[in-house]
Parts: C-alpha cells; structure tokens; sequence
C-alpha cells in the first residue's frame, strides 16, 4: 500500500469537506449542543436544594456506578453527576458516529454526485488505496473531533459540578474508556455504515440522512442505561467496545469488496 | 513498430447492452489515432477498458506492454486520461487539483511545486491559481484537467472528446496541444465525432458503430475503399455555357454528375480522363480558372460507413 497516496485521498476530501457548510455546520452544531449545551442546560437546573436523601426512581439502578466518594451528596447533587457523568456520557458517542458518517458520506457519495470519480478512477491508485484513504478521511477527524470533544464536555462538566460536589472528579475511568475506547470504534462504524449507504443513494443529503439513523442506536444504549439493563461499567464497556471492533473488521472488509473500480465505473 | 496498444477482441457489456463488441486494434508507439463513432458506439468504454477501470467480459489487451487487468495501476502510472466529462474538484483551488494530482500519480516530492507550476504556466491558469476551481470558465477547467492528465508526464494519452462543447479558440488551442504532444513522442488516442478535427489530426482512425469496430486505417484508405474515385472540379470564370458542358460530357470515360453555375463536377475514369475533359472545356470556349480532384472528407467516409451493413 502506498500510503502518500492514500494520505493525499484523505487529505483533499477533507479540503473539500471543510468548503462544505451543511456538513461543517452540522459537525460544529452538533458538537456545541453535546458538549456546552446539554450540561450547561442540566447543571443549571435546581438539583442543588431538594432533600439530602429519597429514592431516585429509575436512576436508583445507576447509583453504584457512582464512586463511594460521592455516594454521601445529597440527592439533588447526585442526580447532576448522574446525569452528567454517567446517563448522558453515552450521548456523547453520537459525535465521533456523527463526524464520521457525515465526512463519509461527503468523500463517498460526493465524489459521485459531482462526477469527479471517474478521474480519481483513472489514477494508479489500487482499489484498495482508493478505499483506505476514504476510510481515513472519515475516521480521522472523527476521532479528533470525539476526543476534543470530550476534553471539552470534562471541561464545562467539572466547571459545573465541582461547586457542588467540592471535588473535579470527571473524567471517570468509564468516561475515559467510553470516548478513548469506545469512541474511535463507533467512528469507524459510522465510517463503513457511511460506505454501504454510499452504494445506494446518489447524494450527500440522502446518504447524510441514512446514516443519521445510526445515532438511534447511541439513544438506544443511552435508555439501556437510564433504565438499568445495560450497566456501562468499566468491564461491559471494555467488552462492549471489542465487539464494536469486530462488527467493524467486518463491515470495513464489506466495503473494501464493494469498492471496486469496475463496480464503481459500471455504475457510475 | 512498437505498439502501445493492442486490443484483442475485447467485450464488454452492461445488462443487455454489448458496449463494445470484439474490439481488435492496435496503435503504434507516437501514433495520433483516431476513435470516431457517434454516441453510444462506445468509445468511452473501450477506453476504460484499456486503463483498466473496467473488465472486459472477454477478450483482452496490452497496454505499453502490460495487461490492464493484471497492471492496472502500472498501466494508470503511465497514461494520461482527460475524460469526456473532464471533472475537476471545484471547491480546491488550480494548484492544489494539480498538487493532488501529482501525488497521487507518484511525482517525486522534490518535483512537485515546479512541474505544478510550469503546467500552470503553459496551461495559462497561473494568475488564478490559488482561486477555487468553481469560478473557472469552461474552458480554464478544460485547460485545466488537460494539465492534470499531464502531470506525471505519460507516454500515452487518452483524449475522450476534448473539444466538445469548447469555443473555436480553445478548440484550436487543443488541435495544436496534440501537434505538440505527437512532437513530444507521446502516444494519443483521440475519441471524437468531430470528423474534421480526426482528418486533421489523426495518423490513423477507426470508426466504432454498436460497439463494433468497422473501420480501421488512414483517412484516405478508408475513402478509397468506401467511395468511388473522388470528383474532378472544374471551376469557371462566368457561367458554364451549355455547349462546353456537352463537350466535357462527350469525352470517353467523363460524365458530368453536377452542373452549378459557374462549377462542372465530373466522374473521371482516371487521370488521363480527367485532363481529356480539361482540354475539352477549354477547346469549347469555357474559360477555365482551376480544376483538380477534391478528396473526400471523413464525413463523407463516415456516412458511407454506416450505410454498409456491420
Ligand atoms: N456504466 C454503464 N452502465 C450501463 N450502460 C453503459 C455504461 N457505460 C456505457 N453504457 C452503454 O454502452 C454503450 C456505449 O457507451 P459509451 O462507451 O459511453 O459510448 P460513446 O463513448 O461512444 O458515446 C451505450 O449504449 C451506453 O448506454
Ligand atoms: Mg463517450
């Protein structure tokens, strides 16, 4: 493989990428809402007065998570870090998905829909440079954007709770495997899903909005959390994260074998 | 001759279309040739067959020696291709298309800026490099994607209709970039159904109908095999009286197959024929101010083609 080719792919789809506002405007959004927004929005509400100690309903399940340290807040108190470090932390895996499918769909499906494909078939890139440095240019910022996101989100989290709590206790080891382990796997799913979907649709828009589906399933793990069945503790996230690789191995190899020039060209 | 290309009974279809249809040619190392065909012949695909970007179905091909199927990326590394729809990437600017180029096609790194640079120079983009192509004019992105089919400096190149839908100016400035490219050695196959601009160009043609090849050689073969011997002129200086136009016709081997105004347009049997009727025309009191053979265009060659049966 010749990686000065696939650097070059990766980097001109993401020149192209930054001149496309839609996409760009849906990244910085995106980001802004998860990262300063949404805690800003739950650190303000008034959980600091309430009783000291009750039951915490359906987040009860979720109180072992939380570090014996800060067991002895009082409740309101507790349900912000609930919420902030552990309930909405999933969440936060939408923007590396996100990132990653809306570059995807940009490098994949844009390249057709403005007919510059064939010329980028007709260079000596093999099928599978063509390939890998698409898959770059989609996990790459993905990546960065989750991790500079999540030192964001720890950031304004702690800025908001160390008041309350009397300690900066965010990141959390879980915390830290969701966006440091977890985070580049669901990248790259976003990255393949981001390809199969290129197969079918035409345009930016359609492939952008095929892949948004995918955050269902980031809301699905959220509410699996909310509602005690699927704990995100150290151990399931380090699993959860390994079977994440292996669905991506397999996705990634799928669209290595679809990605080709004759299949590309037939089409086009 | 070296060939840089051989093409041995290649097929290619998409669904029930035969796109190209047992093509079997070869072009010679520094050869101008020719692929006419109206739309749909398939000369397109015929050229992405031989880059490699398509496989045929059956048949195959060499290509500066190597197979496209097998080599497909050695065969790319040395072929320039300018597309029918020549796409460049809109929102970079000029130098970073070519730059892209250049790395993709594997230029050496050191090289880079300057082969950018001096294509941008003789491709005269180089006072709006650093603008983003979408504000380009037609003909700069031509001017441009011709540049990138350069960049690596190929032995061969593919030319997909490069003058479609382009002013006569730069139509023209295309005409001599092939003079240029033939001087320079390179190999070029030129699709087009621009038949005066193959006759111009083109060592050699071969015309595509369905996919088939049904013609193959030079511009004048194909017109001596297809058409009768071309009209002999004879041009007057006022108008053609009757009784000249009956001498011309009563020489042995002449008949007259035109009468215009001041114009006879003749069937010669040969030569001889020919200067007989010349002679005749004057000796009758026409006053003849030239007369010669006029060699058939392409066009005629072409339109006579699709009349045989493939
Ligand atoms: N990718 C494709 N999918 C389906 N049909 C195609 C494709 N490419 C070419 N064809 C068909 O093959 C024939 C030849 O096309 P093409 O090679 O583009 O001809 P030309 O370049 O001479 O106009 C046409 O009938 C065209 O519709
Ligand atoms: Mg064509």
């Amino acid at each position: 493989m010749n990686w000065r080719t696939v650097r070059a792919i990766a980097t001109k789809d993401l020149l192209e990428v930054r001149k496309n506002r839609i996409a760009i405007w849906s990244i910085l959004g995106l980001s802004f809402f998860l990262s300063i927004g949404m805690p800003l929005l739950i650190g303000l509400l008034p959980f600091g007065s309430g009783p000291s100690s009750g039951d915490l309903g359906p987040f009860e399940a979720l109180m072992h998570l939380l570090p014996s340290g800060l067991q002895g807040l009082p409740l309101g108190s507790r349900m912000v870090v609930l919420m902030l470090g552990y309930f909405l932390a999933p969440l936060f895996l939408i923007i590396p998905l996100m990132v990653a499918a809306i570059v995807g769909a940009e490098s994949f499906v844009g390249e057709k829909e403005r007919h510059t494909l064939e010329g980028l078939l007709y260079t000596p890139a093999t099928d599978l440079e063509l390939y890998a440095g698409k898959v770059l240019a989609g996990a790459v910022p993905a990546v960065i954007a989750a991790f500079l996101n999540f030192a964001i989100y720890a950031v304004v989290v702690d800025l908001i709770t160390a008041p309350i709590v009397g300690s900066v206790w965010f990141p959390t080891i879980s915390a830290l495997a969701l966006a440091v382990w977890v985070g580049p796997a669901v990248a790259l799913l976003g990255v393949s899903a981001s390809v199969l979907v290129s197969t079918r649709v035409e345009t930016f828009l359609e492939a952008n909005q095929l892949t948004g589906l995918l955050s269902l399933v980031i809301v699905a793990l959220m509410v699996g959390q909310g509602s005690g069945l699927l704990l995100l503790s150290l151990p399931v996230l380090l699993f959860f994260g390994l079977v994440l690789y292996g669905v991506d191995v397999v996705l990634i190899r799928l669209g290595a074998a679809i990605f080709s020039r004759d299949r590309l060209m037939a089409r086009a | 001759m070296t060939m840089a290309i051989a093409a041995d009974g290649l097929i290619r279809s998409f669904g029930t279309v035969r796109a190209v249809d047992g093509v079997s040619f070869e072009v010679g190392e520094g050869e101008v040739f020719g692929l006419l065909g109206p739309n749909g012949a398939g000369k397109t695909t015929l050229i992405r067959l031989l880059a490699g970007v398509l496989t045929p179905d059956a048949g195959s091909a060499r290509v500066l020696g190597l197979d496209p199927t097998i080599d497909g990326s050695a065969v790319r590394s040395r072929c320039g291709v300018l597309t029918e729809t020549p796409a460049v990437y809109e929102r970079l600017t000029a130098r970073q298309n070519l730059s892209f180029a250049a790395d993709v096609f594997g230029v050496p790194v050191p090289d880079v800026g300057a082969r950018v640079g001096d294509l941008l120079a003789r491709f005269s983009l180089q006072d709006r490099a650093d603008e983003p192509v979408a504000g380009f004019s037609k003909g700069m992105k031509q001017r441009l994607a011709l540049a990138r089919a350069l960049i690596h400096d190929p032995e061969l190149l593919f030319l997909d209709e490069p003058t479609a839908g382009l002013d006569p100016v730069a139509s023209r400035q295309v005409h001599d970039l092939v003079g240029t490219l033939r001087d320079e050695g390179r190999t070029v196959v030129l699709c087009t159904h621009h038949l005066v601009e193959a006759e111009a160009l083109c060592d050699r043609v071969g015309v595509l109908a369905k996919g088939k090849l049904i013609a193959l050689g030079t511009v004048r073969e194909l017109s001596d095999r297809l058409l009768a011997a071309s009209p002999v002129v004879l041009s007057f200086l006022g108008p053609v009286a009757d009784a000249v136009a009956a001498a011309v016709g009563a020489v042995p081997g002449v008949a007259v197959t035109e009468r215009e105004e001041r114009r006879l347009l003749l069937a010669a049997a040969d030569d001889g024929a020919a200067a007989d009727a010349i002679g005749a025309a004057v000796r009758a009191g026409g006053r003849v101010v030239s007369a010669g053979r006029r060699e058939h265009t392409l066009e005629e060659v072409y339109f006579a083609l699709q009349e045989v049966p493939a």
